[in-house]
C-alpha cells in the first residue's frame, strides 16, 4: 500500500540525508521524494511516497518524528488532498508524427517546452494515473528520457497540515 | 557573566561552555585539529583524563553517564580520532545512555577535499546518534553545545556529537550561553496520558497473574523506588533486562532475576504464562522475548516508554502510555490496588524452589559463579562493569544487585572491550565506591591498554579477569550448536596477565585455587591500588540456564551438570 507523507523539516545542512539514511537503516521503501523550501524559509517541506502496511507507515512516522530537524509528520493518505508531480518526457518525433504528438499533448493539456528536428521535450503535470496514460501513448513514437519531480501534495479547502 | 557577554576563542567558549554544564570531568585523546581545543583546556579546572585508545574515551563518558546519570564527556581529534570514537558511540546509542561527543574537524574551507585526517563523522555517526552538528559558524558554539546537552539527557537519552572545524576554534566570539533550548521540533512526553493510565490501572486490579518487565528505562528515569513501591502495592511479580539489573534489590521476595535468553527459568515461566504484562522502560529486544510469535501469548500487555517509536515495534502493545517511567509510575500508583495475585505468586514462589539457579562447586578448579558471589560478599555496595560474553551473564545472575546505577554493561550492542574504560569511568565519577570490571581473557586484550591509563592517573579499578582460555561464550556455542569444531575461539596462553599489569605498573594477582579466590579479592580492594586479577577458572563453564536462538523463552536448558 502506498502512504503519502507529508514532512515539514528544519532548512538545514543534512537534513534531506538524515530522512533518506533513516528509510534506507530501516528498510523502508520511498516511491518518490519531493524536498523544496515552503512560505517560512526556515521550513522545508518534503512529499515521501512510502510502501508499506499501516504497521510500516506507524513505524515510518515515528522515526521521523524522533529525528531532531522534523518537526511534523502528516500521513496525507486519509485526508482530502489534490497531488501533482511534474514530468519531462523527451520523445522521437518528427515531420511525420510531429501533429499527431501534438494532438496527444493537447488532450492531456501538456506542454510542448522545446522542438527539434528529431525530438520533442513535453511537459506534463498530473497524477500518477494521468503520467501513466500519456506514458503509454507516447511510448510506440520512442521515449528518449524521462524524468519526474516526485509527488507533491496538499490539503483541500482552508486547512493546512 | 550570564546575560554579559564576554570577547573568546571558540575552544575558551567551548571549555566555557563544558563549565556551564557542569562537567567537571572529561576523557579524551588529543591530535592536530583539536589542539586549540587542548590548549584552552590546560588551563581549565576540567579534570582530562588521558586514555589511550579514543574508543575507551567515548566508553569512559558512557561509564561516567551510568554511575552518575550525569552527561559523559569524550573528546577526539579528527579522522582516526572520531572514527575510533564510532564504536562507543553506537554502545551508547544502544543503552540510551546520555554522552556529548566532541571531535577535532579539518577547517571548513578543506571540509570535502579529502584533507589529511579528514572523515565525514557526521555522516558516520548519523545512525548511531540522537543527534549532531557540524558548527559552520564558530558564534553558535554555545547554542549547539547547550543544545547537545539538552538533547542527549532529555526524552530518551542518547549520545550527541560535535564536529567543530579547526577555525572555529580559533575565531573570536562573543560569548553568551543562552539559558534556555528553544527547539521547536523536539519536545519529548513526560506526562502520560491520564485516560490510559486509568485504563492500565483497570487492567492492572483485574490480573491474577500479572508480571513487571524493567529495563534501563527506569534507572535512566531514577525510578527505581516508584517501581518498587508499585510492584509492592499490586504485589506483583518483577523480572529486568540486562540493563535494568540493580533497579529492583534481588533478594526481595518479588524479584525473579533477569529474564530472557540467560535469564532465570522462573522469570521466563512467570512471563510466559502471565496475563498482564507491564512493561517499563524496556523494549522487547529479541535476546528478551526469545522467539516472538510464542511470547507470552496469553498476556496483554502495557507498556511503558519515553520513546513512542517502541510502541508495538516487536509486540503488539494493548494499553501503551507514553511518558517518563518516574512520572507515569507516580501517576498510575495513585490509580492501583493490591491485584489478586495470592495463587500467582504461590505458584512462583514454587517455581523458585523447584528452578533455582544453581551451579555445581568445584573442590579444585575455580567456578566462575563462584567468584561472582565471593566479590558480592567482600563488597556488597560495589559497582560492578562487565564486558561482553559469559563472564557479563555470571554477573547478572549472581551479584546481588541492590541498587540501580551498580551494574554497568552493553546490553544492546555487545561491545567486547566496553567494561575496562567503562569502569574508569564509574570509578572517577563514585571514587568512594569499589569499582570492579568483570572481564573475560578475550575481552580483556581488547582495551588492555588502559592499565597505562589508570596507573598514570592513579584510578583504583580492579579488574577481574575469568581466564578460560576461549572466547568463551562463542565457544559455548560452538560446544551446543558446532558439534564442538572450536574454529578460532581458543586463545589460551595469550599472554601473562599479571606480568602485564605489572609492566604497566599495576597490581597483579593470579589465582588458580577457590581457596584463593576470597583473599586475592580483598588484597585488591585493600590495595587502593590499580590491580588485576588472573582467574583462571574451569575452562569450558557453560552459562545455565540457556533459551536457544529460535526458541520460545520457557523451552530454558539446563546446560550445568546436576550434583
Amino acid at each position: 500500500m502506498k502512504h503519502t507523507l507529508a514532512v515539514l523539516v528544519e532548512n538545514r545542512y543534512g537534513v534531506l540525508s538524515r530522512v533518506a539514511g533513516l528509510f534506507a537503516r530501516r528498510g523502508y521503501n520511498i516511491d518518490s521524494l519531493a524536498v523544496g523550501i515552503t512560505e517560512d524559509p526556515t521550513i522545508s517541506r518534503m512529499t515521501i511516497v512510502v510502501r508499506g502496511d499501516d504497521l510500516v507507515l506507524e513505524q515510518v512516522t515515528k522515526q521521523l518524528n524522533k529525528l531532531i530537524d522534523v518537526i511534523r509528520v502528516t500521513d496525507l493518505g486519509t485526508e482530502d488532498t489534490v497531488e501533482r508531480e511534474l514530468v519531462l518526457i523527451k520523445v522521437n518525433a518528427d515531420v511525420k508524427n510531429r501533429s499527431e504528438i501534438m494532438q496527444i499533448a493537447d488532450i492531456f493539456r501538456a506542454k510542448i517546452i522545446d522542438v527539434a528536428s528529431k525530438s520533442m521535450v513535453i511537459e506534463i503535470t498530473g497524477d500518477e494515473n494521468k503520467i501513466k496514460a500519456i506514458e503509454q501513448l507516447l511510448k510506440p513514437f520512442g521515449i528518449k528520457e524521462m524524468v519526474r519531480t516526485g509527488k507533491i501534495a496538499l490539503r483541500r479547502g482552508p486547512k493546512s497540515i | 557573566m550570564t546575560g554579559r557577554t564576554e570577547k573568546m576563542t571558540g575552544a575558551r567558549a567551548i571549555i566555557e561552555c563544558l563549565h556551564r554544564e557542569g562537567v567537571d570531568t572529561i576523557f579524551g585523546y588529543p591530535g592536530g585539529q583539536v589542539l586549540p581545543i587542548y590548549d584552552a583546556l590546560y588551563d581549565s579546572k576540567i579534570r582530562h583524563v588521558l586514555v589511550r585508545h579514543e574508543q575507551s574515551a567515548a566508553h569512559a563518558a558512557d561509564g561516567y553517564a551510568r554511575a552518575t546519570g550525569k552527561v559523559g564527556v569524550c573528546l577526539a581529534t579528527s579522522g582516526p580520532g572520531a572514527t575510533n570514537l564510532v564504536t562507543g558511540i553506537a554502545t551508547a546509542y544502544m543503552d540510551s545512555i546520555p554522552i556529548v561527543a566532541l571531535t577535532g574537524q579539518v577547517p571548513l574551507s578543506m571540509i570535502g577535499n579529502d584533507a589529511f585526517q579528514e572523515a565525514n563523522i557526521t555522516g558516520i555517526t548519523m545512525p548511531i546518534t540522537k543527534h549532531n552538528y557540524l558548527i559552520q559558524d564558530a558564534n553558535d558554539i554555545p547554542r549547539i553545545m547547550k543544545e547537545a546537552f539538552h538533547i542527549a539527557s532529555t526524552g530518551r537519552p542518547g549520545p550527541v556529537l560535535i564536529d567543530i572545524p579547526k577555525d572555529m576554534t580559533t575565531e573570536m566570539i562573543d560569548f553568551h550561553y543562552p539559558e534556555t533550548v528553544k527547539l521547536r521540533s523536539y519536545n519529548p512526553t513526560y506526562e502520560g496520558n491520564i485516560q490510559q493510565i486509568k485504563k492500565a490501572a483497570e487492567e492492572i486490579k483485574r490480573s491474577s497473574k500479572p508480571v513487571i518487565y524493567a529495563g534501563g528505562g527506569v534507572i535512566s528515569a531514577n525510578a527505581s523506588g516508584l517501581l518498587q513501591a508499585f510492584a509492592e502495592k499490586v504485589q506483583a511479580p518483577v523480572t529486568t533486562t540486562l540493563t535494568g539489573m540493580g533497579t529492583f534489590p534481588v533478594g526481595h521476595p518479588l524479584f525473579l532475576g533477569m529474564l530472557g535468553m540467560h535469564g532465570t527459568k522462573y522469570a521466563n515461566y512467570a512471563i510466559q504464562e502471565s496475563d498482564l504484562i507491564i512493561a517499563v522502560g524496556a523494549r522487547f529486544d529479541d535476546r528478551v522475548t526469545g522467539k516472538i510469535k510464542s511470547f507470552a501469548t496469553n498476556a496483554k500487555i502495557i507498556h511503558i516508554d519515553v520513546d513512542p517509536a517502541e510502541i508495538s515495534k516487536n509486540v503488539h502493545v494493548d494499553i501503551p502510555i507514553v511518558g517518563n517511567a518516574k512520572r507515569v509510575l507516580e501517576d498510575l500508583l495513585k490509580y492501583v490496588d493490591k491485584a489478586p495475585t495470592d495463587d500467582w505468586l504461590e505458584k512462583i514462589a514454587h517455581w523458585k524452589r523447584s528452578y533455582p539457579l544453581y551451579y555445581v562447586g568445584g573442590k579444585e578448579n575455580i567456578k566462575p559463579q563462584y567468584i561472582i558471589e565471593q566479590i558480592h560478599d567482600a563488597c556488597k555496595d560495589a559497582i560492578i562493569v562487565t564486558e561482553v560474553g559469559q563472564h557479563q551473564m555470571w554477573a547478572a545472575q549472581y551479584f546481588r544487585f541492590s541498587e540501580p546505577r551498580t551494574f554497568i554493561s552493553s546490553g544492546g550492542l555487545g561491545t567486547m572491550g566496553f567494561g575496562f574504560p567503562a569502569a574508569i569511568g564509574a570509578k572517577i565519577a563514585k571514587p568512594d565506591r569499589v569499582v570492579f570490571d568483570i572481564s573475560g581473557d578475550g575481552s580483556f586484550q581488547m582495551s588492555s591498554q588502559e592499565l597505562a591509563t589508570v596507573v598514570q592517573e592513579n584510578i583504583p579499578v580492579i579488574i577481574a579477569i575469568f581466564n578460560n582460555g576461549y572466547l568463551g561464550m562463542v565457544r559455548q556455542w560452538q560446544e551446543l550448536f558446532f558439534d564442538k569444531r572450536y574454529s578460532y575461539t581458543c586463545i589460551r596462553d595469550s599472554v601473562d596477565f599479571v606480568k602485564l599489569a605489572e609492566a604497566y605498573g599495576a597490581l597483579g594477582l593470579r589465582v588458580k585455587q577457590p581457596s584463593e579466590v576470597r583473599p586475592a579479592i580483598e588484597q585488591a580492594i585493600a590495595s587502593g591500588r590499580p590491580t588485576l586479577i588472573d582467574f583462571w577458572i574451569e575452562c569450558e563453564e557453560n552459562v545455565s540456564p540457556m533459551v536457544p536462538a529460535g526458541a520460545a523463552i520457557n523451552e530454558i536448558l539446563d546446560l550445568e551438570r546436576k550434583a
